[in-house]
């Protein structure tokens, strides 16, 4: 069994810290033509994403809004995963995700993930699991074209 | 006990004798829920293995027990907050049920379109939403008591926003979310001076300091087992006896009724009118166990080592880099709420539980005063009568860890 201090290291990898001080496309997308908010009513935390989608391929993604390390780890480095992928490529790696943070990096293909990998030790902290994947659950639904808010709940 | 022994009240507590995560629990979240004496467990084990049976019902022993220990409990209820008759003592699920009781009978009779009720910005959700429904049922409006940068109501407001309109004034005695005392005597006197009734929730105030009903005149107290040392599941609405029979009943069901005919239903008295069906035994006995074991220690001793422990942990906080107190008021019982910068509360609140201690991060279901001070939640340690310096201590050393993480 790992100490607690290993655990959080792998929970607060460097990647994840970076990317929650600067997160990457933290913005409303110009010109965008699918958009979705997300929240998690437990944690108060609070998305939107806003999306350019040309065919069936995601040109253009953002997200606005506020939240913990994780989830704004998440959200940042979610844009960067999907941006140019089609809806089916962003689905499967949304599978894969969720696959990560719940069940733990054994058992996901680790290479399929790219950097989404660093996401790794949300799996050893269940009350977090919502905090990492509450972006993708809101790009999912903007995608979808669903405009009922996204709730974790 | 002549002084407050808090090495000695902590060996009362089994649940403390224990390591998390490889370390010595500390436990820093009463404010949610507390944990329970010995005492308390107890005397749970005991009515189950020898008094258990249904109350006011059965002519056998084992009911007349069970009926002996279930309305002793309210008689120990009425004695706690010096209520003026035991009638005047309604057990409940919780302070969430007792203050929608209120607002289902007192405020259905009481209220209409263009009527007002009064809240403050402070109020736990149980303390909003209940008043909200009720305003959405009648038509009436919901009005709100401001509060400043301390954390303190503005009481210069006060006046002007009780009016002829007012059918009732509903405040928590201590802010959940920051810790506040409210002057809750001052404002029922401002509130009875135009006739208006008031509600104190006082969920997070019984086990921080003595409660006098009937010095605080106010018209209904409500308050949690489960927040005092007792057990979940069983609360207390105190009502003036007047008041209480005045309102309709709340449930209907078994033991609330004198008759019941297909044609007309006569109801019990009060308090029995508001208690349908089978009540909670085990929790008003463990309840007033609870109690029993407070008033022990003395009321007045554990909020000298509430105070002590407050102005210990305001001062050592306030020591940690980039820590902001939310909730600064002049009277405060109970609740250290804070944040770091750049650190988000859920962040602080994992750290820490890896160092093995307990706090809670969230907007504490008061979501209004989150806004009110642009935060959208808090990391909230919550300080009981085990508490020690010793964990306020530990709470200062896990946030320089989490500084660390964080670089």
């Amino acid at each position: 069994m790992s100490s607690g201090s290993d655990d959080l290291k792998d929970l607060y990898q460097e990647v994840v810290l970076e990317h929650s001080k600067r997160p990457r496309n933290f913005r409303v997308v110009e010109g965008a033509n699918r958009e979705a908010a997300g929240h998690n009513p437990l944690c108060g935390d609070q998305l939107s994403v806003t999306m350019k989608v040309e065919g069936d391929v995601i040109r253009d993604i953002g997200f606005q809004g506020q939240g913990c390390a994780i989830s704004r780890a998440s959200a940042s480095l979610m844009t960067g995963a999907v941006k140019d992928k089609s809806k089916a490529e962003a689905e499967a790696l949304f599978e894969l995700v969720h696959k990560l943070v719940t069940e733990g990096p054994e058992s996901v293909d680790v290479e399929a993930l790219g950097k989404m990998a660093v996401l790794s030790g949300v799996s050893e902290f269940p009350a977090r699991v919502k905090c990492a994947s509450l972006a993708w659950h809101t790009m999912r639904a903007a995608l979808e074209g669903r405009d009922e808010a996204v709730s974790t709940e | 006990m002549s002084a407050f022994d808090v090495q000695r009240v902590r060996e009362d507590f089994p649940l403390l004798r224990q390591e998390v995560r490889g370390r010595p629990l500390v436990y820093l979240d009463s404010a949610a829920t507390a944990q329970k004496p010995q005492a308390v467990i107890d005397a749970i084990v005991r009515f189950y293995e020898h008094d258990n049976a249904n109350v006011h019902r059965g002519v056998h022993v084992l009911s007349e027990r069970a009926t002996e220990a279930y309305e002793g409990a309210r008689e120990t209820v009425r004695e706690f907050i010096n209520a003026r008759d035991a009638r005047e003592i309604v057990f409940v699920r919780g302070t969430t049920e007792a203050i929608n009781l209120v607002a289902q009978t007192y405020g259905r009779k009481n209220v209409g379109p263009g009527d007002e009720v009064l809240i403050t910005h402070m109020e736990h959700h149980a303390n909003i939403v209940p008043w909200r429904m009720l305003c959405e049922q009648t038509g009436a409006t919901l009005r709100v008591i401001p509060v400043d940068d301390r954390g303190e109501l503005v009481l210069d407001a006060v006046d002007a926003l009780l009016t002829e309109k007012t059918r009732i004034l509903a405040v928590t005695h201590v802010s959940n979310a920051l810790g506040t005392v409210n002057p809750v005597k001052e404002l029922t006197r401002k509130a009875h001076a135009k006739g208006i009734p008031v509600l104190v929730d006082g969920a997070q105030s019984v086990t921080h300091f003595p409660v006098d009903v009937q010095d605080l005149g106010c018209d209904f107290y409500a308050f949690s087992g489960h927040k005092m040392f007792g057990p979940t599941g069983i609360g207390v609405l105190y009502g003036r006896l007047e008041r209480l029979e005045s309102m309709p009943p709340y449930q209907g069901g078994g033991d609330m009724i004198l008759s019941v005919t297909m044609e007309k239903i006569t109801y019990n008295r009060v308090p029995h009118r508001f208690e349908a069906g089978t009540p909670n035994l085990e929790g008003a006995v463990g309840l007033a166990a609870a109690i029993r074991y407070l008033r022990g220690l003395g009321m007045g001793a554990i909020a000298e080592h509430d105070r002590a422990l407050m102005a210990y942990g305001t001062q050592v906080l306030e020591s940690v880099p980039g820590l902001r107190l939310v909730g600064t008021a002049r009277e405060k019982a109970g609740v250290l709420s804070f944040v770091l910068e750049d650190i988000h509360p859920h962040d602080v609140g994992t750290i820490l539980d890896r160092e093995g201690i307990c706090i809670r991060t969230g907007h504490h279901c008061a979501q209004p005063v989150m806004q009110h001070f642009k935060v959208p939640a808090t990391a909230r340690a919550s300080l009981a009568l085990y508490n020690t310096r010793e964990d306020v201590d530990a709470l200062v050393r896990g946030l320089h860890k989490v500084r660390e993480v964080f670089g």
